[in-house]
C-alpha cells in the first residue's frame, strides 16, 4: 500500500515537474503588437492532469517491460488479455491455408478497389502504396542491414529529377544505358509512357486506375524481392552485420560490400517510385524531397516493425491513410509522430508488427534421433 | 578594409555561431555515443523563452538591463531543464539498447518539441529584439564589425574556455573523462555514471541556449523551425572536427564557417551549401573520424 | 474441391463489401451547383489561402440569398492543399470526384501547375485568386485556367522600369531565395535589365533560406557596387538580408515582390524595413465594391480580410456570373462566358484573354514609409 502511495507521489512530482517545464511556452502568449499577455491557465490544468496519468501508466509500463510486474489491478489483467489475444490471432495466421486465404482475398480487393471507390480514394491510396515501397526500401538499408540513413528522400528525388529531366529534354528517353537509378527510372518511365508511345488517349479516369495498377504491380515486386533477398545469402549477411559487426567480419563476410550492396538496393527502389511520383504530380520542385520526407519515411519503417515486410506495408498504410481521413488531426500529425516515435522506442522498439525470424524448433524426438545417429556414427569410428 | 578581411570575418561570426551549438552535440556524444537531433531544438526553445519573458517583462515595464539579464539567465535554465528531462524520457530507459534505437528516439524528440512549439505558440517568424546594444568603441577598429558579432565570438570564446577549463581541471570533468571512456569502470570506481550524463545534457543545453539567444538576436528573427537548420549545421561541423572532441568542435566549426564564406564571398552564395558538404566528404574520406577525431580500436 | 472455392470467394467478396462500404461517399444534392475551393487552408502559408475560402464563402452566399444561380442554389467544397504539389493532385481529384462546375484556387504556383492537369482532363474551369508563375498560362496547355491576379513577369517588368525611371540607378545586384516563384521572379528582372541599356546587372545570385549568416552574400553585394538590390523571395529572408545591411550601415536600396508585401516583414525587420519597396497588386480597396467586401468580411468574420482577398473575390464573382450568363455549367459555355463578359469586381471590371490573363489587373509599387506599406502614386 505504501509503495502504491509512493509511486502516486512520485507521479505527482513528475507533473508539478511538467507543469513548471512548460509554463512559459503553453501558458503565456504575449501580443507584441497590442503588448498585451493572455495567460493560458487551462493549458496548464490539462499538462499537470495529462502529465500525471501519462507518467501513471509511464511507470506501470516501465516495470511490465523490466520483469517486475506485479499483478496491479485492471491494467495487467488488460495487458495479459491483449497479449493472449495477439499470440492467438498470430497462431491462426501462421496456418497455411488462412495465410493462402487472407493472401488471395487481400489482393482481390486490392485488385477491385479502383474500380468500387472514386478518383479521390484510388489517389489517395497510390500515395499510400508508395509509402510502401518507400518503406519497404528503406527498410532494407535500415530494418536489415542496420545503417540509420536519413537522406533516404535524396534517393526518391534522384529518380523524380532523371525522370523528368529525360522526358523534358529528351522526349521518351533512350538514355536507359545510364547507372542503376537512371536504369529503372527509364524502365519505369516506358511503362508511364506507353499510353503516349500506342497513342491510346485515356481519360483521366483511367489514368488514375492505370497508374493505381502500376503501382500495385510494385509493390508486390516490391514485397517478392525483399522476401527473397531476407532469405538470401545477401540478406543474411546484412542481418549478421546488423547483429555484431566484428563476428561477422570474423565469419568472413565482406563488411565494405554488405553496406554497399544494402544502400544500393535500398536506393533502387527509392529511384523506381521517385519516377512514378514525377509522372503522376507532373511537376516537381526541391520542396518535395526534404529531410522531412525523410523523416516520415524513416517513420514508417520504425512505427510499421523494423524489417518486417507485413510491419512496413502496415505502418506505411496506416501513417498515410489516416492524416488524409483526419483531416483536422493533420496539424498535431508531426507532434504524435515524434512523441510515438519516442514511445515505440522506449517500448516497444520492434514497431506494430514485430520481425520474425526464421527459427527452427527440434522436437524431443528430433533430438534423440540426432543423438542416436551420432551414436551410431562414433560407434562406426569405434570399429 | 579590403574585401579578403571582410570574408574571413564572417567566415569567423558563421564559425563561432556553429561552434555555440555544436559544443553541445560534441559533448553528448563524447560521454553516450548518441547524436542528439533534438540539440537544436533546445537551442530554439532557448531563444522562445528568452523572447516570451523578455516580452512580458517587457510589458510589465521592466528596464532593459533587467530584462536582458532576467530573461538572459532564466531561459538558459529552462532549456538546461528542457534537457535534463530529455535525457530522463528519451534516452535513459534505452540506455542499453541498439544505437539505432537512441538515435530514432532522438529523432522523434526533435519532431515533438518543434511541433509543441509550434502549436503552443505560433508558426509565424517572430520579430526577435537586438538585445546586444551598439558598443560605439566597435568602430574604432579597423574592421567593420558590429557589436552582435562581437558579442558572438567572445561567448564563444569564453564558453570555449570555460569548458576546458572544467573537463581538465575540476572533478566533475575527471568524472565526465572517465564515464566517456568506460562506464562501467568508472561507476566501479564510485564515479555517479547517472549524474555525470545528466549534468552533461545540462551542461550542453546551456550553452545551446546561449547560443540561441545571441544568434536570433543577431539574426533577428525566429520561429519554430530555426533550431533545425542550425543544427543541423553545427552537426556537421562537430563531425568534420572529429565528434567528441571540445577543440574538435570549434575548430570544426571555423572550418566549415569559413569555407562556406570563401564559397560565397568568391563563388557563388547559391551553392554555399554545396561547398560544406563537399569539405565534409573530403575530409572524411582522408581522416574518417574528423579533424580530431580518435581512430576508434575495435575491442574484440 | 468446389465448396473451397466458393468459400474462398465468398471471403473475397466480404473484403470487399467491407471496403466498398467504408469508402462509400455520400451523393450530392442534384439542385445544387458545386465550386471548388482549393489552397493551403493549414500549414506555413495557411494566411495565403485561408481568406480566399471567406471570399468565396461572402460571394456565393450573397448569390444564395438572391435566389442562387440559374435558380439553383450555390455549394462551397472547401480542399486543403498546404501548397504541396503532391497534395494538390489529391485535393483536385477530390474535387472532380465531387463533380464540381469550377474551381477557386489553388493558391501557389507549383500546387496550381500540379492540380491543373488533373482539371484539364475533366475539363473543369479553374480561376486562381494568386498563382503568378508566368507559364501557367503562356505555356498554353492549360485552356482551363484563369486567374485574377497579374504573373510574375508584369512584376519584374515593373521592378526594373521602377528602378530606371524613378530611381535613376545603374548598378543592380539581382538575388533569390532558390525557389520557384523567387528565381523566377529574379531571372525576369535579370533579363529585362539585360535588353536595357542604361541600367547593369553587377551581381546575380542566391541565398540559401534558413541560413544562420547572411553577411557573406551582403559583403559581396558592397564589393559589387550595386546601388540597390531586386530581391525575389519571401520576407523571412528580405528582413534579415535588409537588417544585417543596415546593421552594417548600408545605405542599399531593396526591391522586392509581393512575396514581401506582407506586415510581418514589418514587424520583424522593424526600422530597417523603412524604405524599402515592394510591388504588389494594385490597391483597389478605396473602391465602392471592394470597401463593401471588406466590409461583408468584417461583419462576418469581426476581422480584416487577409492577402489575395479581393482577388479570391472577384475570381469567385466571375466564375458564378460566367455559369449564370451561360446559363450552363458545361465547360466550354462557362470558359466563352468567362472570356467575353465583364464583370464588375472590387479590382474593378475585369474579363479574360485568351491565354487566362484577367485585363485589368496590374502592379503598384509600393514603399514601407513610418511602419507601413504606402501605395506610391502614378
Amino acid at each position: 500500500m505504501t509503495q502504491r502511495l509512493n509511486e502516486l507521489r512520485r507521479s505527482l512530482l513528475v507533473s508539478l515537474w511538467f507543469m513548471l517545464l512548460t509554463f512559459p511556452i503553453m501558458v503565456i502568449r504575449v501580443n507584441t503588437i497590442t503588448g498585451t499577455v493572455r495567460w493560458r491557465w487551462t493549458n496548464l490544468a490539462v499538462i499537470g492532469i495529462g502529465s500525471f496519468f501519462i507518467s501513471v501508466v509511464w511507470r506501470y509500463a516501465m516495470q511490465r517491460k523490466a520483469g517486475e510486474a506485479q499483478a496491479v489491478g485492471i491494467l495487467s489483467r488488460v495487458g495479459e488479455r491483449v497479449g493472449a489475444g495477439t499470440k492467438k490471432i498470430g497462431a491462426v495466421l501462421d496456418i497455411p491455408k488462412v495465410r493462402t486465404r487472407l493472401v488471395g482475398g487481400l489482393l482481390a480487393a486490392a485488385v477491385a478497389y479502383p474500380f468500387l471507390n472514386s478518383m479521390y480514394h484510388t489517389n489517395i491510396m497510390i500515395t499510400a502504396l508508395t509509402y510502401v515501397v518507400l518503406g519497404l526500401g528503406l527498410n532494407i538499408i535500415i530494418g536489415l542491414g542496420g545503417m540509420l540513413h536519413i537522406g533516404y528522400a535524396a534517393f526518391y528525388a534522384i529518380g523524380a529529377y532523371s525522370y523528368a529531366l529525360l522526358n523534358m529534354y529528351f522526349g521518351i528517353n533512350f538514355w536507359l544505358a545510364l547507372p542503376i537509378g537512371a536504369a529503372l527510372a527509364g524502365l519505369f518511365s516506358l511503362l508511364i509512357g506507353l499510353p503516349q508511345l500506342f497513342g491510346i488517349d485515356m481519360r483521366l479516369q483511367q489514368t488514375t486506375v492505370f497508374v493505381y495498377f502500376i503501382m500495385l504491380a510494385v509493390v508486390i515486386l516490391t514485397i517478392f524481392v525483399v522476401h527473397r533477398l531476407e532469405n538470401s545469402r545477401i540478406g543474411r549477411q546484412w542481418v549478421a552485420m546488423k547483429e555484431d559487426y566484428i563476428a561477422c567480419q570474423a565469419m568472413g563476410v565482406s563488411i565494405a560490400k554488405a553496406k554497399l550492396t544494402a544502400l544500393g538496393i535500398g536506393a533502387i527502389w527509392g529511384g523506381l517510385v521517385g519516377v512514378i511520383f514525377a509522372a503522376r504530380t507532373t511537376f516537381i520542385n526541391p520542396a518535395s524531397f526534404t529531410v522531412w520526407e525523410s523523416v516520415i519515411i524513416l517513420s514508417t519503417v520504425v512505427l510499421g516493425g523494423m524489417g518486417s515486410i507485413p510491419g512496413v506495408f502496415v505502418g506505411a498504410l496506416v501513417l498515410m491513410l489516416l492524416p488524409e481521413y483526419l483531416r483536422p488531426f493533420a496539424q498535431y500529425r508531426m507532434l504524435i509522430f515524434g512523441a510515438l516515435l519516442v514511445t515505440m522506442m522506449v517500448f516497444r522498439p520492434s514497431g506494430f508488427i514485430k520481425k520474425r525470424r526464421k527459427a527452427y524448433t527440434i522436437t524431443e524426438a528430433e533430438r534423440q534421433s540426432v543423438i542416436k545417429a551420432e551414436l551410431e556414427d562414433d560407434g562406426e569410428v569405434e570399429e | 578594409m579590403n574585401y579578403f578581411t571582410e570574408v574571413v570575418l564572417s567566415g569567423l561570426t558563421r564559425g563561432s555561431i556553429y561552434a555555440l551549438i555544436a559544443l553541445g552535440y560534441t559533448m553528448v556524444y563524447g560521454i553516450i555515443e548518441l547524436i542528439n537531433f533534438a540539440h537544436g531544438e533546445i537551442y530554439m526553445i532557448g531563444a522562445f523563452t528568452a523572447l516570451i519573458l523578455a516580452s512580458v517583462l517587457t510589458i510589465f515595464g521592466f528596464n532593459t538591463i533587467a530584462i536582458l539579464f532576467l530573461a538572459g539567465i532564466i531561459a538558459i535554465v529552462y532549456s538546461s531543464m528542457y534537457g535534463y528531462t530529455m535525457e530522463k524520457v528519451a534516452y535513459k530507459p534505452i540506455r542499453n539498447s541498439q544505437r539505432l534505437s537512441a538515435l530514432i528516439s532522438a529523432i522523434g524528440m526533435s519532431m515533438f518539441l518543434q511541433n509543441y512549439v509550434r502549436i503552443a505558440q505560433t508558426s509565424d517568424f517572430l520579430p526577435f529584439p537586438r538585445i546586444i546594444p551598439r558598443f560605439p568603441w566597435l568602430s574604432a577598429l579597423p574592421v567593420s564589425m558590429s557589436s552582435s558579432q562581437f558579442m558572438i565570438f567572445s561567448s564563444t570564446a569564453v564558453v570555449m574556455v570555460l569548458l576546458t577549463l572544467l573537463i581538465k581541471f575540476t572533478k566533475i570533468g575527471k568524472s565526465m573523462r572517465a564515464a566517456s571512456q568506460d562506464k562501467i569502470m568508472a561507476k566501479l570506481l564510485g564515479v555517479n555514471v547517472n549524474k555525470v550524463i545528466s549534468l552533461t545534457f545540462i551542461i550542453g543545453s546551456a550553452t545551446a541556449a546561449l547560443g540561441g539567444i545571441l544568434i536570433s538576436s543577431y539574426t533577428g528573427q525566429i520561429n519554430f523551425y530555426i533550431g533545425f537548420l542550425a543544427g543541423i549545421k553545427a552537426f556537421v561541423a562537430a563531425v568534420l572536427g572529429g565528434i567528441g572532441s571540445i577543440p574538435g568542435a570549434v575548430l570544426g566549426s571555423f572550418v566549415l564557417g569559413l569555407t562556406e564564406s570563401f564559397g560565397a564571398g568568391y563563388i557563388s552564395s547559391d551553392y554555399e551549401d554545396v561547398f560544406a558538404f563537399i569539405i565534409l566528404a573530403v575530409i572524411l574520406i582522408v581522416k574518417p573520424a574528423g579533424i580530431l577525431g580518435k581512430g576508434q580500436i575495435e575491442k574484440v | 474441391m468446389k465448396r473451397k472455392i466458393s468459400r474462398k470467394l465468398l471471403f473475397a467478396l466480404l473484403v470487399l463489401a467491407g471496403v466498398a462500404l467504408v469508402f462509400a461517399g455520400c451523393a450530392g444534392d442534384e439542385q445544387e451547383i458545386a465550386i471548388g475551393v482549393a489552397g493551403a487552408h493549414s500549414g506555413d502559408l495557411a494566411s495565403y489561402g485561408l481568406p480566399s475560402v471567406n471570399a468565396a464563402q461572402l460571394v456565393a452566399d450573397q448569390y444564395n440569398e438572391n435566389g442562387g444561380v440559374m435558380g439553383r442554389q450555390v455549394r462551397l467544397i472547401v480542399e486543403d492543399d498546404v501548397c504541396q504539389p503532391e497534395i494538390a493532385v489529391n485535393t483536385a481529384a477530390k474535387l472532380v470526384g465531387d463533380d464540381v462546375a469550377g474551381v477557386i484556387g489553388h493558391i501557389c504556383s507549383g500546387a496550381t501547375r500540379a492540380a491543373l492537369g488533373t482539371y484539364v482532363g475533366s475539363e473543369i474551369p479553374v480561376i486562381s485568386p494568386s498563382a503568378t508563375s508566368p507559364s501557367l498560362t503562356q505555356d498554353g496547355q492549360h485552356p482551363n485556367f484563369f486567374r485574377t491576379i497579374a504573373s510574375d513577369d508584369a512584376q519584374a517588368r515593373l521592378q526594373v522600369d521602377f528602378v530606371i525611371n524613378e530611381l535613376g540607378l545603374s548598378q543592380v545586384a539581382v538575388l533569390h531565395d532558390q525557389g520557384d516563384y523567387g528565381r523566377g521572379l529574379a531571372e525576369f528582372a535579370r533579363d529585362f535589365i539585360e535588353e536595357e541599356s542604361s541600367v547593369e546587372v553587377v551581381m546575380f545570385d542566391g541565398v540559401t533560406p534558413g541560413a544562420v549568416d547572411y553577411s557573406a552574400v551582403i559583403n559581396r553585394v558592397a564589393q559589387s557596387g550595386a546601388e540597390v538590390i531586386i530581391y525575389g523571395g519571401y520576407h523571412p529572408e528580405a528582413s534579415r538580408l535588409v537588417g544585417q545591411m543596415r546593421d552594417r550601415d548600408m545605405e542599399t536600396l531593396l526591391v522586392s515582390g509581393d512575396g514581401v508585401m506582407d506586415d510581418t516583414f514589418i514587424r520583424v525587420a522593424g526600422e530597417a524595413a523603412e524604405g524599402v519597396y515592394a510591388t504588389s497588386p494594385m490597391d483597389t480597396s478605396t473602391s465602392a465594391i471592394a470597401i463593401e467586401a471588406a466590409e461583408l468580411h468584417r461583419e462576418r468574420y469581426g476581422e480584416e480580410p487577409g492577402a489575395f482577398f479581393l482577388n479570391a473575390y472577384a475570381a469567385t464573382q466571375a466564375l458564378l456570373n460566367a455559369i449564370d450568363v451561360a446559363e450552363s455549367t458545361e465547360y466550354a459555355d462557362v470558359t466563352a462566358a468567362l472570356r467575353n463578359n465583364s464583370v464588375e469586381t472590387p479590382l474593378g471590371p475585369i474579363s479574360f484573354d485568351e491565354r487566362g490573363d484577367a485585363t485589368g489587373v496590374g502592379f503598384s509599387m509600393y514603399q514601407v514609409q513610418n511602419g507601413t506599406y504606402v501605395e506610391l502614386g502614378n
